[in-house]
């Protein structure tokens, strides 16, 4: 990924936001896509599906509560377990914060465009964000997930069985890329929760119903509690 | 109301407040150290079992299937830095070849 100038050149515009974003704003098409077809083939109704996408704009949380329907699971597990994969954008949040202007209303309409590729995209270094590099790259970002998503839900009806095309260990692949992205490679401790959070799922996979395992392995994050 | 819609309403406002809240309502004071490496961990825990359970189980039974196949496959894609569609692929094909041949 690209990053932006830090010899204190000219100051980012909209569309170079836009510009560096777009070779993963393909990628965002695709996974979009691979949403619109998990949903379709959960049961979730098309309009639900893109309406999904335009509002919550979070991959990660979407998979895990359409799978979590696909697998006839509760309801309330479906909604937790989205809402905790997304509860990382508190501290997100926070961090790009003192990069937005404007009033309350201003600025929550355009927080909901820091996403974790247009927020890694807009980090300038020293933990300081451009807000044009976020607006720019997360409508790019917007327009590949809510359009890829209409077009995967649209498919999914003549696309048949997604197991006879793997598309049941396409979206494992997927998470486990996202996964790959969190550290668990340099950092220890996001490795311990990753695996800790594996293992309490799996365990209760025999003795409770479908997400409950998965919305359970939240408690690994608790191993943050000391230092 | 569906159990889809209601989880389209309920994720989806949730998620709304979540990302303004910082921006929004905080203006930007910091959140407690402690609840900050909690909150950084939350991810890799649960996409890390989410990727067990739609691999490992069927149900309430744990299994290694095809999908075991596939997602190994992935694995090494991903640790010879392919990219993310690549790794996708990757894990589909290898899946659908290992079934097909079962």
């Amino acid at each position: 990924m690209s990053r932006p100038p830090r010899d204190g050149g000219q100051a980012p515009t909209l569309a170079d936001g836009a510009r560096r974003i777009a070779p993963i704003g393909i990628a965002a098409a695709g996974f979009g896509i691979s949403f619109g077809i998990l949903a379709g083939s959960a049961g979730m109704p098309l309009p639900a599906t893109v309406v999904m996408s335009a509002t919550t704009f979070a991959g990660s949380a979407q998979f895990a509560a359409a799978s979590v329907l696909a697998d006839a699971g509760p309801v309330a597990v479906a909604i937790v377990t989205a809402v905790l994969l997304n509860l990382r954008y508190l501290p997100i949040g926070l961090s790009a914060a003192p990069a937005f202007e404007g009033g309350a209303l201003r600025r929550l309409v355009e927080a909901q465009l820091v996403v974790d590729e247009s927020w890694a995209l807009a980090h300038v270094g020293g933990g300081r964000y451009d807000r044009r590099l976020i607006i720019g790259g997360g409508l790019v970002l917007y327009a590949a997930w809510v359009g890829g998503t209409a077009v995967g839900a649209l498919g999914a009806g003549w696309l048949g069985d997604p197991g006879r095309l793997g598309l049941d260990a396409a979206f494992p692949a997927l998470f486990l890329a996202l996964l790959w992205g969190q550290g668990i490679g340099r950092d220890r401790r996001a490795l311990a929760a990753a695996l800790l959070g594996l293992g309490l799922a799996l365990a209760l996979v025999p003795f409770t119903p479908p997400g409950v395992p998965l919305a359970a392995a939240a408690l690994a994050s608790l191993i943050g509690w000391r230092r | 109301m569906s159990a889809a819609w209601l989880v389209v309403v309920c994720v989806g406002a949730a998620t709304v407040a979540i990302k303004a809240a910082g921006p929004a309502l905080l203006g930007g004071r910091p959140l407690p150290p402690r609840l900050e490496r909690i909150t950084a961990l939350l991810a890799p825990a649960l996409l890390a079992a989410f990727v067990g359970v739609a691999v490992l189980s069927s149900g309430r039974r744990l299994v290694a299937d095809a999908r075991l196949a596939g997602v190994a496959a992935a694995l090494v894609a991903l640790r010879l830095r392919a990219p993310v569609l690549v790794v996708i692929a990757v894990a589909a094909a290898t899946t659908a070849v290992v079934r097909a041949l079962a």
